[in-house]
């Protein structure tokens, strides 16, 4: 192993779905603990901790993580980057150890959201007495659902249309299908909040949030942690020969934010900032498309899904909807796409999104997946998009030790 | 005697009322960058200074959902849609017209058109835009 490879050395997550008996800190530190021990290392090896509770605020969630489990000193950063906070923690932690600064690092994850209904949109101000203008729009009273909608199923619903309008075939019925195959997926996931197989015509009978997404084609809202351990190459060389076994190598760690595009101050654009970290990081792993075994991509509705096979390269421009019918992102297609059930059924607790997508691909590289293993795999992809906007891509391959 | 006519206010400092309601963007100077929004500088090159520039009143659905599901107080279903207005694009609700996808579609040309969305204290009415479809 190169000395200047970074590794992740331990990766946990928590069960996703209702933890009533759990705080924030509870789930963080199980978690975290849970990386440490998987990694065979402790809290006074780590040089570094950053931490995301995108929900929290203000909270310095990583000190507070740090004063349950080993104040040590080191330097704790606490992370916001939207839906992309775990992804930008954990690429904290991968820089610090990576300049030298480190030997080891320790990015943590954690979100309260079961029960939580809409993120953005969930509440509108009431008008005033009068009409005074406000913001930089000067709007008079507020615009969510007078210019357009705040709602992030309605803004994904739109980037998924759009697509459909570029190249043709998607539809309702696709999209649904892509939901079908996720829920089929979860079954096989002890960890996922929602393990029930479900049909298209449940899926697309479903209650309609924002058309073309019903409820199951939307991100479930749940709790959960997750968190990861990172060490250099040089350090991993002299740790047991189990651990090298295990580590596996980050061979890209991506985080671009959205650049300047037309009709982006309009409808958020995911699509250019995600091709821009696919393609950073394909030439910084020296790997292409075709090399992937696996795929965690941002499901965070299911119209998103679609336009991400084809920003992450996995398919021709303009082909997902044919790629999609190929059957090739099923698990036994060519390239599985959230083996995981995704985020339409594992579930997205917010911040800690970015390093659960990650766990899963360790976990198939390690070949400890169990009943949902991919055999043999060997390389995979983890991408997250937060919107405002920010995209993690993170390419993983199996050590070679 | 004659009753008083409400006086009327566009909804967003971007809307412009009168005989020929239509959308004013702030164009950047150095690079054409629309923005219905104030902005420090342009997000495409940085430059500091706009100059209005009248956006077209008709263009096409680039894209749409029907919201079902809103905050409290916001009716639902409604129609929120990207107009490609002569290559800029606009944020809005797509009214008179039902709010399901049988009558909604990419592709379909669109006009702006305005509507009173309420009358406050004072007795000013603001008004706000939306698009229509072209029959």
């Amino acid at each position: 192993m190169a000395t200047d490879d970074i590794y992740i050395l331990g990766i946990t997550m928590t069960q996703f779905g209702k933890h009533k008996d759990k705080d924030v800190l509870d789930l963080a530190t199980e978690a975290a603990l849970g990386a440490l021990k998987d990694g065979g290392v402790s809290m006074k090896d780590m040089g570094v901790l950053a931490a995301g509770n995108l929900m929290g605020g203000a909270r310095p969630i990583a000190q507070e993580i740090q004063k349950q489990i080993g104040q040590t000193g080191i330097p704790a950063y606490n992370v916001s980057n939207a839906c992309a906070t775990g992804a930008t923690a954990l690429r904290v932690a991968y820089l610090t150890v990576k300049s030298g600064e480190a030997d080891f690092g320790i990015a943590v994850g954690v979100e309260k959201l079961a029960g939580v209904g809409l993120l953005a949109g969930g509440a509108r101000k009431e008008d005033g007495d009068t009409w005074q203008r406000s913001g930089r729009y000067g709007a008079v009273a507020p615009v969510d659902g007078r210019i357009g909608t705040d709602t992030m199923p309605g803004v994904f619903a739109q980037i998924g249309m759009e697509y459909g309008h570029r190249y043709g075939g998607a539809n309702f019925e696709l999209f649904a299908q892509i939901s079908e195959k996720n829920h089929s997926h979860s079954t096989l996931n002890p960890l996922a909040a929602y393990t029930k197989k479900m049909t298209l015509e449940e899926i697309m009978g479903d209650i309609m949030i924002a058309y073309p997404n019903t409820r199951p084609m939307c991100s479930a809202n749940c709790d959960g942690a997750a968190a990861a351990v990172v060490v250099s190459g040089s350090k991993l060389r002299t740790l047991s020969k189990e651990q090298q076994r295990r580590a596996v190598k980050i061979s890209a760690s991506i985080l671009t934010s959205d650049p300047y595009q037309e009709a982006c101050q309009v409808l958020p654009d995911v699509n250019t900032l995600t091709r821009m970290a696919a393609k950073q990081a394909y030439e910084k792993a020296g790997i292409g498309p075709d090399d992937l075994d696996l795929v965690e991509l941002h499901d965070c509705f299911a119209t998103a899904e679609l336009v991400h096979y084809d920003n992450l390269m996995l398919c021709p421009e303009g082909g997902a909807v044919d790629f999609f019918k190929s059957g090739a992102t099923w698990r036994t297609g060519k390239m599985p796409v959230n083996v995981s059930g995704g985020l339409e059924s594992k579930g997205h607790p917010i911040a800690a999104t970015g390093i659960a997508n990650i766990w899963e691909i360790c976990h198939h590289l390690r070949g400890e997946a169990g009943d949902r293993q991919i055999q043999g795999a060997k390389v995979g992809l983890a991408h997250v998009i937060g919107l405002g906007s920010a995209c993690g891509v993170h390419i993983l391959e199996k050590s070679a030790a | 005697m004659a009753e008083k006519k409400a006086e009327q206010i566009p909804f967003v400092d971007y809307l412009k009322l009168g005989d020929k309601p239509h959308l004013v963007a702030n164009e950047c100077t150095a690079c054409g960058a629309r923005f219905f929004d104030r902005r420090s500088a342009c997000a495409k090159c940085s430059n500091t200074t706009f100059k209005p520039a009248p956006v077209a009143t008709e263009g096409i659905l680039r894209t749409f959902t029907i919201v079902a599901f809103a905050a409290p107080g916001i009716p639902v279903p409604f129609v929120s849609g990207v107009v490609d207005c002569a290559g800029t694009s606009v944020r809005a609700n797509i009214v008179n017209c039902p709010a399901d996808p049988r009558h909604v579609t990419t592709g379909m040309k669109v006009r702006l058109t305005t509507y009173p969305i309420g009358t406050d204290a004072k007795g000013t009415e603001a008004i706000n835009f939306g698009f229509e479809p072209i029959a």
